[in-house]
């Protein structure tokens, strides 16, 4: 099929599913006018029920907790096949990077670029601290902190070179402490049922002052065991990608 | 103006749609089913939203204030996550690819399996 056929044929079908889309959409109620009632329920309810000022974090790791626990296993299991697909193919070596146009000058990482990434890795630790651990009270959790605190990683990264990121994140370090995240989050499950209640249930003191940081019970040490689940992950995933550009084929390189 | 949060994610998936349709590389590929995952955001946020509402946090605010819904928002936090889950892992899958068959160009992969 040659592109000008493949275009028609996408706008076609396109046309129609757009058509059956914006009929089916416009059926909902208008913008603006969300009828509830689970959203307006959980709004009323889940501040006294956990003490916890953040909803979406209460949803994410209590009222929806088992659909979290599994989310959380989507991202190890991904970053787990990162690393099956990217193994050492037959006939491939590591190598470090060699110029292969030798007459061109390569300038050096610049002094600004380390600079700002050396000053803003500091800040960056904090922020991913501070996202991990105010899930209860403020717009954040754990997906978020890990991603920040994955971040300070690749800035140290862009300050130096891929050696120093191994050195700083050995490989199987960052595979501990991922699988310590993602185990933490089932174990607190299973501590539950070990005390006679059901998986996920929040068996944890939930603290008087509602938005507390040390309140919430296990929403707060949740939402923790994720941080450090999705950091380790994400800085493997990183990882994994640089690491292919010290390979080379055998007979191409 | 109700519907107009609805056009958009219509448009937004034809987009994404359309690029993964004529595509000529695999990274372009990706994103562009990046932009179809993210017109799920919206529909996901625009369903949940309610005129005049406040967002479903409560440390600032007395707790019957009106809030929009916090299910829906829980879900797109859900959805953003996986993306970034599957984007790495079919980024490895490009990768693999350009080093069996030496192109990222779908339709040269096609050709070269055939």
């Amino acid at each position: 099929m040659t592109p000008g056929q493949r275009r028609w044929v996408f706008g076609a079908g396109m046309a129609g599913l757009a058509a059956f889309l914006l009929w089916g959409l416009t059926g909902l109620p208008g913008f603006g006018n969300y009828p509830g009632p689970y959203g307006d329920i959980i709004n009323r309810v889940a501040v006294a029920q956990t003490n916890a000022t953040g909803v979406v974090s209460a949803i994410n790791f209590s009222y929806r907790g088992f659909d979290t626990l599994g989310e959380e296993f989507i991202l190890f299991v991904a970053a787990s096949g990162m690393a099956i697909v990217l193994r050492h193919l037959r006939g491939e070596r590591e190598y470090a990077p060699t110029d292969e146009a030798v007459d061109r000058h390569v300038p050096p990482t610049s002094e600004a670029i380390r600079m700002v990434a050396l000053i803003l890795t500091g800040p960056t630790v904090v922020m991913g601290w501070y996202l991990a651990s105010h899930a209860q009270t403020s717009p954040s959790g754990g997906f978020q902190g890990g991603v920040v605190l994955a971040t300070a990683f690749v800035l140290v990264y862009l300050a130096g070179r891929f050696l120093v990121f191994e050195r700083i994140s050995p490989v199987d370090v960052t595979d501990a402490v991922e699988a310590l995240g993602a185990g933490g989050f089932a174990a607190v499950g299973i501590a539950a049922v070990a005390m006679g209640l059901p998986y996920l249930t929040n068996f944890l003191p939930r603290g008087t002052i509602p938005g507390a940081v040390s309140s919430s019970g296990t929403i707060a040490l949740i939402s923790f065991f994720v941080g450090v689940e999705v950091g380790a992950a994400f800085i493997l995933i990183v990882g994994e990608l640089l690491d292919q550009t010290l390979l080379l084929r055998e007979g191409s390189g | 103006m109700q519907i107009f949060p609805f056009v958009v994610v219509v448009w937004i998936l034809a987009m994404g749609l359309y690029g993964i349709v004529t595509s000529r590389h695999l990274v372009h590929l990706i994103v562009c089913l990046i932009v179809v995952q993210s017109s799920t955001y919206v529909l996901l946020l625009a369903v949940g939203y309610k005129t005049g509402a406040v967002a479903p946090y409560f440390s600032d605010v007395p707790n019957h204030t009106p809030a929009v819904d916090p299910v829906v928002q829980a879900l797109a936090l859900t959805d953003v996550v996986v993306e970034a889950a599957v984007t790495a892992l079919l980024l490895a899958f490009a990768i693999q690819a350009h080093k069996r068959f030496g192109t990222l160009d779908p339709h040269e992969l096609v050709q070269l399996k055939g």
